[in-house]
This record gives structure tokens, C-alpha cells and sequence, in this order.
């Protein structure tokens, strides 16, 4: 690569730049680490899975993965992720353990790393983790070697959420995407705008929305006050050959072009630190019913939970018809079903299989 | 102590304006003699070293390392840290006070000098500018400079506090001593891991601004500025950012003792590099836009810069083993700083050779007053590198004499190898055969 220096010198030359990496890490092809890492043709395929497991008898189901071993690593509080995932394999048959920084080793100081390990030696296959930290599913997919499914990871991603998002969207607007009968491509969502609402800075739901929805043609809007939302968030677009994503600081303007809405938690934690002024964000950026009555009446309204109803969103709009929250959670589980299920294929492509199970797995 | 005779090599002493086929002879710890190829001639007991198709140098200087001796020794000592020094072709090299305890005393200036620490090459102590690195009270300088110190620097930390770094500039600059800020305004990046930019943005991570970096410089410019009736020197450690350099620039021109010195990671990386929250690309300053790092080339290039010093950072895998913010500042760069500065400075880049060594010895030894070192005229110490500007090879942290490998330039290809190192007279290392 070469480029030229601008510097305050007159002198101007020619400087080649050491490669930036690409990727020095080959991911597991289970993880499910970034919404980056997964095709069109890829997430297609999940959704079609997620169609034909969420429809097929239970009783079959819980034979394709029967007593293969699980672990659910959780360093965050969560009650719809967690159960989503644990009731996912549960249904393809898996053992789970559930390992939760609240009552185990990690109390006393145990590094990621060496949970990680105990989980691999105990005959886990393959984990997954929320933690606080950006980048945490990273070091342990590095450490475990094992498929690692990110279920959130601090400000930074949040792979499943994503694409139960896009289930839900397709639900409504394109059933034969929904089923992942038709292929997913970078027209799919074109003229569709999708807004995102509130604290864009610290929600790993909208950096993995803002990742996923333009690669299939959307317009991603981000709306909120600067303390939220800082000016370099449309970075996050710079690199984009479809769709894009852009700043409308004005909640009411944004709506009246959104097809659909992303409410975001107002994560009353986080606020320590910033001068934000509640009732002021209320005034300006609570959706109630007035507003989206008057602004975009048909807009699906999302939203990743918990909900506070009362300040985000109103409950009128949490219960009304075009609320789409319950929706998301139900959508949840068989795209779930669908990562795990990938999760133990793509293990077993790499490992000759056994005739006797388990017991004979590393 | 045995006298050596260097001879058929290339002696290359900026210092001294030689650049030419020279014979050299140490004797008792000092060059003893030069002369043109085959004029001196061996007593018979001189060691002799072949120099043939290599430059002969003044030893490599790097004022900028933590050799974690004392309180942490698992990461580094003071022997383990002089032998990577010297493999990587330094003969001095100046070590900052944040060990456990902090160096802020003259008992611990002379215990990191004394013998039994077993250093490879010479160990210069930076004293603590403030008690406990605080930032509050200035320690005594004059004991520290009595002690051995070459300089003051609180460096981990800034020196934040306006009053103390007035002090801090006035006490040294009595006692001709440099205060070396780590500039780093501390309520702007804290809970920072990487550069505030697009890349921290995206890896969703808390950002360190540049401002935090140049904003104290500048105040503290003014400081010096304001105290200019006692000359004070004022140095800026590992210099990240393009707004710093503006305000260095500025400063020099107007005649001011201003001085700063560049790492190799901040002029050939940026926070791109950083890529999947590798912890070995994570260090204070951080890795910071391609901007930033144009501007330090471009500082390097046109001699703002005055030093190259690697900020030698060592930690255990344990502790670099973590999650990306979690994990300890640092990496190690004593094996590879002549390597990486020649590839990519001298050969790709090229800034004649003499620049790149006068950066990394007679430059760096001059600022921290080193006298007789950074040249090799005769009288001056037989510190001396003898090495292949032109051989290629890779660097492999396994292989390194450091204890720990948090290095972001492992695999990668370096220039220049490195024959022998010689510290006041002695073989500190010498490359295998
Ligand atoms: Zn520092």
C-alpha cells in the first residue's frame, strides 16, 4: 500500500505502510462471534433452519443433538437471553450447565481463560458467553479452540439479537425471507429505513443491527442526543457497498421516514458519568402514542428488553398493535436453535465421526 | 578486562562525522585508538573480532524502558531486561521508576546500579519527579542526581498537577536534570483501552482522545515558556499524535528546550492494528490514527524527533491473557526496535543509515547528558555495535532473551542483525554462529 503524507513540513513523500492484519485469527467455523463473519448465503440458511426446527415435533428434535454437553457462561445479569439459549438446545436435545459469575470461581478471581478450560475439560463442546467486556467470546474461541456463540459482549456485539431482529422484520416483510425459502441479497431491505432510538454509544444491539441491515440494502437511521449518540457512530457506514447509515438528530423527522423503529433501553447505569437530563430525554425522545400515531403509523416498533415502560417508550406503545417485543422474543429461540445446531455441524464436519458418541469426543 | 581489535569493518559515527573503513582498538573499557584498515597492529593479546562487510557503531541507546526490577520480577530484571537490550544491540539504556516500590530514592537509584543486579549492558535509573509517583510533592533531586539518576519522570503516570510540574521543571532544571512527562491527561481517557477514534467506536471500547496527549503538552510548553530565565528541558515521552508534534515544533522553533522521542509501534502501527482486541497491540499511548502516525514519520523524517526509545514494557502471558480491557499497558521492543527502525526507516523509507543510528545513539545519549557514550571517539566508552544493516530475518519472541514476549512483531521481518554487542570493553552478546 502506498500513501502520502500531509504534515506540516513542506516536504511531502511517498511512505508504504505496514499491512494492516487481516484477521490473524481463523474463528472456529461455529462461532458465532460477529455478524460480520456470517454471509448472506449464511444467515439465508440459519433462517431457513430456524423455520423447519421451530416447526418440527419436539420429540424428533430433541434426538438431533441428544446429550451432547453445553455450557452457558454468563458474566451479565440476563433472563431473555440466557433462557432463549438454554431452552434452544434444550430442544435439540443438548446438556446444559450453566456457569454464572454469581455463583461460581469466577467469584474468586478465576481468569476467562481458565473457566473457559475447566468448561473444555468437563466435555463442554461448545459455549456460550455474555460478558461485560468488548471482545471477551474472542479470547475464549482463542484459549478453548472451542465454538463460542457471542450472547453480548459489552458495548460491542450481539449476534443473535441481530438476527432475530431480521426474523422479525421479514415476518412482516418478506415471508419467503422469513422462511429462508428466498435468498437474502444486498436489494432485500432496499428502500427500507430502520431507525434506531437512544443509546446508540453503549448497546452492542445497535452496532450488531448496524453491521447487519445495510449489507441487505436498509437505510439504518440513528437517533438520540450526543451524549448517546456521538458524531462518530456513522463511521460504523464508511465501508459500506449497500444500504448506509446516517445521523437524524431529530426524533420526529427520523420517524416520519422509518419503516421501523429500534427503541433502545435507556440503561439508567450508564448515566453516572454524562449530563443527561431524563425528563429532558423523555420530552424529546420517548416514543407514545401521539408521536407514532402522527409520524409514522405503520412503523413496527422493536425493541431488545428489558423494557422501561415510562421512559423509552410508553406502555400504551409496549402493548400496542404495532409493537413487535413479544414477537422478537418468540423469534428468538428457533434462530438460537438454528446457531447452536450449526454450532455442533460444523464440529462434527471437523472431527470423524464415532461410533460410540460422546465419550470418545475431546 | 581483555583489549579488543575490531578490524575490516565499515566504522559509521555520526557523532563524529566518520563514515569510513576504520580498524578500532578498546582497551580498559574506552576506544583506545582508531585507525585505517590494517594499521594497528595486535600486541598478541588483543581478542579479535572480524568485521568484515559490517558497520561498526556507537552502542545503541534507549532512554525509554521498565525492567520490573524491583517488586516484579516475572516480568523482567534487571538482568533478563539488559541481556534483551543487548541482543538488540544497546549498550545503555535508561529505566524508568515505576518498579515496586517506586524508585524515589537514592537506595533504590543505587541498588538497580549495583552488581549484583548483573547487568549485561549499562543501566542509567530515572528517578521518581514525584514521592511515590503522586504527582503532588517533588522528591529531591539533588540526592537522586547525586545517587546516579540522569533524569525525573513520574512516566505511567502524568505529572497532572500544574504547581508540581512548575516545581518539578524549576528543581530539575537547578539540579540539570530532564523531567520526562508520560503525557497523558488522566480525566480524559479513564477507562480508556485503545485510541478514541472510528476502531474504538466499532470494537465497542471506551477511547483515549489524542487531546488527552497534546493538550498537556501544551501546558506544559507554556511552563516551560513561563520559566524560561532557568532553561528548563523538557522531554515527552513515546509521542503519539499529530497535535503533539505541532505544539513540539512550535516550541523548538521558538528556541525552547524541548525534546521528545517516537516508538517503533507509534510510527509503524495504527489502531487498526489493534484488529480483533489483540492485548499485545495494547500499550499507553495507544496505537492511534493513520494521521497520527503520518505525522510521526513525518516528524522523524525532518528531525522534530530526537530520539527512537522503545518503552520496553514487559508482562507475563498470564497477564496479557484477559479480556482487551483488562490487560496491562505494554510491549516489549528491545530486540526489535534497530530491526523494524532499519526495514522500514532506512530501506523502505530512506533516511540515510546515519540518521536512523544518530536516532537511537548519539541523539538519545546526548539528551539525557550521557557523556562518552553515543560516539565512538577515542576516549569515549567501548560501547559498540557491530552489525549487518542489510541482512534480513525474522523476529521470533520465543526465541527472545527478554522473560516475557508481549510483543505485537512477532513473525515479522526485520533488517540489520546484529553481530556483537560490546559494553564498556566487554562482549555483552555476540549473535550464533
Ligand atoms: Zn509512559
Amino acid at each position: 500500500m502506498i500513501m502520502t503524507t500531509q504534515a506540516n513540513s513542506s516536504a511531502r513523500r511517498k511512505v508504504s505502510l505496514p499491512a494492516a492484519p487481516t484477521l490473524p485469527f481463523t474463528h472456529h467455523p461455529g462461532s458465532a462471534l460477529s455478524v460480520e463473519h456470517f454471509s448472506l448465503a449464511e444467515i439465508t440458511h440459519l433462517l431457513h433452519r430456524a423455520h423447519v426446527l421451530e416447526r418440527e415435533n419436539p420429540l424428533m428434535r430433541a434426538n438431533r443433538l441428544a446429550r451432547r454437553r453445553l455450557g452457558l457462561l454468563f458474566y451479565e445479569a440476563s433472563t431473555r437471553t440466557r433462557t432463549s439459549f438454554e431452552l434452544a438446545a434444550k430442544g435439540l436435545g443438548i446438556d446444559t450447565t450453566l456457569v454464572s459469575n454469581l455463583s461460581s470461581s469466577i467469584e474468586k478471581g478465576e481468569s476467562l481463560k481458565d473457566t473457559g478450560l475447566t468448561l473444555k475439560a468437563i466435555g463442554v463442546e461448545a459455549i456460550i458467553l455474555r460478558h461485560n467486556s468488548s471482545g471477551a467470546p474472542w479470547l475464549l474461541e482463542q484459549f478453548t479452540g472451542l465454538p463460542v456463540l457471542n450472547a453480548g459482549d459489552g458495548w460491542h456485539q450481539h449476534p443473535s439479537q441481530a438476527l432475530l431482529d431480521l426474523r422479525t422484520l421479514l415476518g412482516h416483510v418478506s415471508p419467503r425471507h422469513f422462511t429462508g425459502d428466498a435468498e437474502l441479497t444486498a436489494e432485500t431491505l432496499k428502500g427500507y429505513t430502520l431507525t434506531i432510538v437512544g443509546d446508540i454509544l453503549h448497546s452492542r444491539v445497535a452496532r450488531s443491527n448496524m453491521l447487519l441491515l445495510p449489507r441487505l440494502g436498509a437505510e439504518v437511521v440513528l437517533t438520540g442526543p450526543p451524549e448517546l449518540l456521538p458524531e462518530i457512530a456513522v463511521t460504523m457506514g464508511r465501508d459500506l457497498k449497500s444500504g448506509g447509515i446516517r445521523i437524524e438528530r431529530n426524533f420526529e423527522t427520523a420517524l416520519e421516514k422509518s419503516d421501523a423503529l429500534i427503541m433502545l433501553r435507556v440503561q439508567t447505569e450508564r448515566l453516572a458519568g454524562l449530563d443527561l437530563d431524563l425528563e429532558e430525554y423523555k420530552k424529546n425522545y420517548q416514543l407514545t402514542e401521539e408521536r407514532l400515531a402522527k409520524y409514522a403509523p405503520k412503523a413496527l416498533v422493536l425493541h431488545p428488553g428489558p423494557i422501561i415502560r415510562g421512559l423509552e417508550l410508553t406502555s400504551a406503545v409496549a402493548d400496542g398493535e404495532n409493537s413487535c417485543i413479544l414477537e422478537q422474543v418468540h423469534n428468538g429461540l428457533p434462530i438460537r436453535m438454528a446457531l447452536v445446531e450449526r454450532a455442533y455441524a460444523a464440529l462434527d464436519a471437523l472431527e470423524m465421526p464415532t461410533l460410540f458418541g460422546q465419550e470418545n469426543r475431546r | 578486562m581483555k583489549t579488543i581489535l575490531i578490524h575490516g569493518g565499515r566504522l559509521l559515527d555520526p557523532a563524529a562525522g566518520v563514515d569510513a573503513a576504520k580498524d578500532l582498538l578498546l582497551k580498559d573499557g574506552r576506544v583506545a585508538e582508531i585507525a585505517g584498515p590494517g594499521k594497528i597492529k595486535n600486541t598478541g593479546d588483543a581478542e579479535v573480532i572480524d568485521a568484515k562487510g559490517l558497520v561498526v557503531t556507537p552502542g545503541l541507546v534507549d532512554i525509554h524502558v521498565h525492567f520490573r526490577e524491583p517488586g516484579q520480577a516475572h516480568k523482567e530484571t534487571i538482568a533478563s531486561g539488559s541481556a534483551a537490550a543487548a541482543a538488540g544491540g544497546f549498550t545503555a539504556v535508561a529505566m524508568m521508576p515505576n518498579t515496586a516500590p517506586v524508585n524515589d530514592s537514592p537506595e533504590i537509584t543505587r541498588g538497580m546500579q549495583a552488581a549484583e543486579r548483573g547487568a549485561r549492558v549499562r543501566v542509567f535509573p530515572i528517578g521518581a519527579a514525584t514521592r511515590g509517583v503522586k504527582g503532588e510533592a517533588i522528591n529531591d533531586y539533588a540526592a537522586l542526581k547525586a545517587a546516579g539518576v540522569v533524569a525525573v519522570s513520574d512516566d505511567g503516570l502524568p505529572i497532572l498537577k500544574e504547581s508540581t510540574m512548575r516545581e518539578a521543571l524549576a528543581s530539575a532544571a537547578r539540579h540539570g536534570l530532564t523531567v520526562i512527562q508520560h503525557a497523558e491527561d488522566t480525566n480524559m481517557t479513564a477507562g480508556g483501552s485503545m485510541n478514541a477514534g472510528p476502531v474504538a467506536f466499532r470494537l465497542g471500547l471506551r477511547g483515549m482522545p489524542a487531546e488527552a496527549e497534546s493538550q498537556l503538552v501544551e501546558r506544559d510548553i507554556r511552563l516551560v515558556g513561563e520559566l524560561n530565565d532557568l532553561r528548563p528541558h523538557y522531554h515527552v515521552a513515546h509521542t503519539s499524535t499529530a497535535a503533539a508534534i505541532v505544539a513540539i515544533r512550535k516550541a523548538r522553533r521558538n528556541g525552547m528546550r524541548v525534546t521528545c522521542e517516537v516508538a517503533p509501534h507509534h510510527f509503524l502501527l495504527t489502531d487498526e492494528h489493534v484488529a480483533e482486541f489483540n492485548t499485545n497491540a495494547k500499550m499507553c499511548p495507544p496505537l492511534r490514527s493513520a494521521a497520527d502516525r503520518d505525522a510521526i514519520v513525518e516528524a522523524l523524517m525532518d528531525g522534530v524527533v530526537d530520539s527512537i526509545a522503545t518503552d520496553h514494557a514487559p508482562h507475563a502471558a498470564h497477564e496479557k491473557e484477559v479480556e482487551f480491557e483488562r490487560a496491562p499497558n505494554g510491549i516489549t521492543g528491545l530486540e526489535t526496535s534497530l530491526g523494524l527502525s532499519l526495514e522500514w526507516l532506512h530501506h523502505q523509507w530512506k533516511l540515510p543509515l546515519g540518521r536512523v543510528l544518530s536516532l537511537m545513539s548519539a541523539q538519545p545519549a546526548a539528551l539525557l547528558n550521557l557523556k562518552g557514550r553515543g560516539t565512538l571517539a577515542v576516549g569515549s566508552f567501548a560501547d559498540v555495535l557491530i552489525f549487518d544493516p542489510n541482512a534480513e530475518w525474522k523476529y521470533d519472541a520465543a526465541k527472545t532473551l527478554s522473560k516475557s514476549r508481549n510483543t505485537p512483531f512477532d513473525g515479522w521481518t526485520m533488517r540489520g542483525k546484529v553481530h556483537w554487542t560490546i559494553s564498556e570493553g566487554k562482549v555483552a552478546f555476540k549473535a550464533e554462529a
